[in-house]
């Protein structure tokens, strides 16, 4: 087993009417992977929120730009936990993203805007971002429920 | 998403249906906005029963509904919410500055 296996590969434009699509297909593939139905919801709120970033911050809005999603199944070790995990990476040719904006704000704050980045954090076991070759490149991590054991054994 | 209004009284209901993201909040936020600035609807009250999904866009727009409502002085109701909108609700840690009711009796009877 190689460790790393493509589960699915898509290519978007930064149109915020794709989203709904997205969420279905990240619905599904959770679902056929063994999460749980809470899981599957943060799942999608997590890459959506993600999808979101890029559209409004690394795109302004603008709905025709490039967005391309990778999802495979690997083996890691992250935050103390090892296991199997879907890794989601999404890049975009956008403006770099401002590192200082990816601290998110205080919740306390009661104030719209800004709390995508805490939905994504929350949602997600492990966050990772890396500007490369002019793109930003976001890596998300989730684990996989870990499976029962056979009955009887 | 899909929206309606129904009045009643000095009371406005909006009864929301589908996706709250960021291609449809500008659709809530609108007559939110002027329900409750233009019309200064003394209490607007939220039906969320039928929100199938709602990110931080949406909630963005129920913050700005609630902020709009203090400084009209009105009343800003959520009833209806199922699992998916409470978890995100909950997540986002704003749920206790919302007035949330279980059903649209209690929302427009308290």
């Amino acid at each position: 087993m190689s460790g790393r296996s493509l589960l699915l590969r898509m290519e978007l434009r930064s149109n915020p009417e794709t989203l709904c699509v997205v969420r279905g297909a990240v619905a599904q593939l959770t679902e056929r992977l063994g999460f749980s139905e809470p899981e599957c919801r943060a799942t999608v709120l997590g890459i959506d929120e993600a999808l979101t970033n890029i559209i409004r911050h690394a795109y302004a809005g603008h709905p025709d730009r490039p967005i391309e999603v990778l999802f495979r199944r690997i083996r890691t070790s992250s935050c103390g936990k090892n296991g199997e995990a879907l890794e989601i990476v999404l890049e975009d040719r956008g403006k770099k993203v401002d590192r200082a904006k990816l601290c998110g704000r205080a919740l306390e704050d009661v104030k719209p805007g800004g709390l995508g980045l805490h939905f994504i954090r929350e949602s997600m076991d492990a966050l990772e971002f890396r500007r490369r070759k002019g793109r930003n490149q976001l890596r998300l991590v989730k684990f996989l429920p870990i499976p029962e054991p056979p009955a009887g054994s | 998403m899909q929206i309606s209004a129904r009045h009643l009284d000095k009371i406005t209901i909006f009864d929301i249906s589908g996706d709250i993201d960021l291609a449809t909040s500008p659709e809530l936020r609108k007559p939110l906005l002027r329900e409750l600035r233009e019309l200064r609807t003394p209490r607007v009250v939220l039906n969320l029963k039928a929100v199938r999904y709602i990110d931080s866009s949406g909630v963005a727009s129920l913050v700005e509904g609630l902020k709009a409502s203090r400084d009209v002085g009105s009343r800003f109701i959520l009833f209806g919410l199922n699992t998916t909108v409470r978890e995100v609700l909950q997540l986002s840690k704003l749920v206790r500055i919302f007035e949330i009711c279980e059903s649209e009796e209690q929302a427009v009877a308290t």
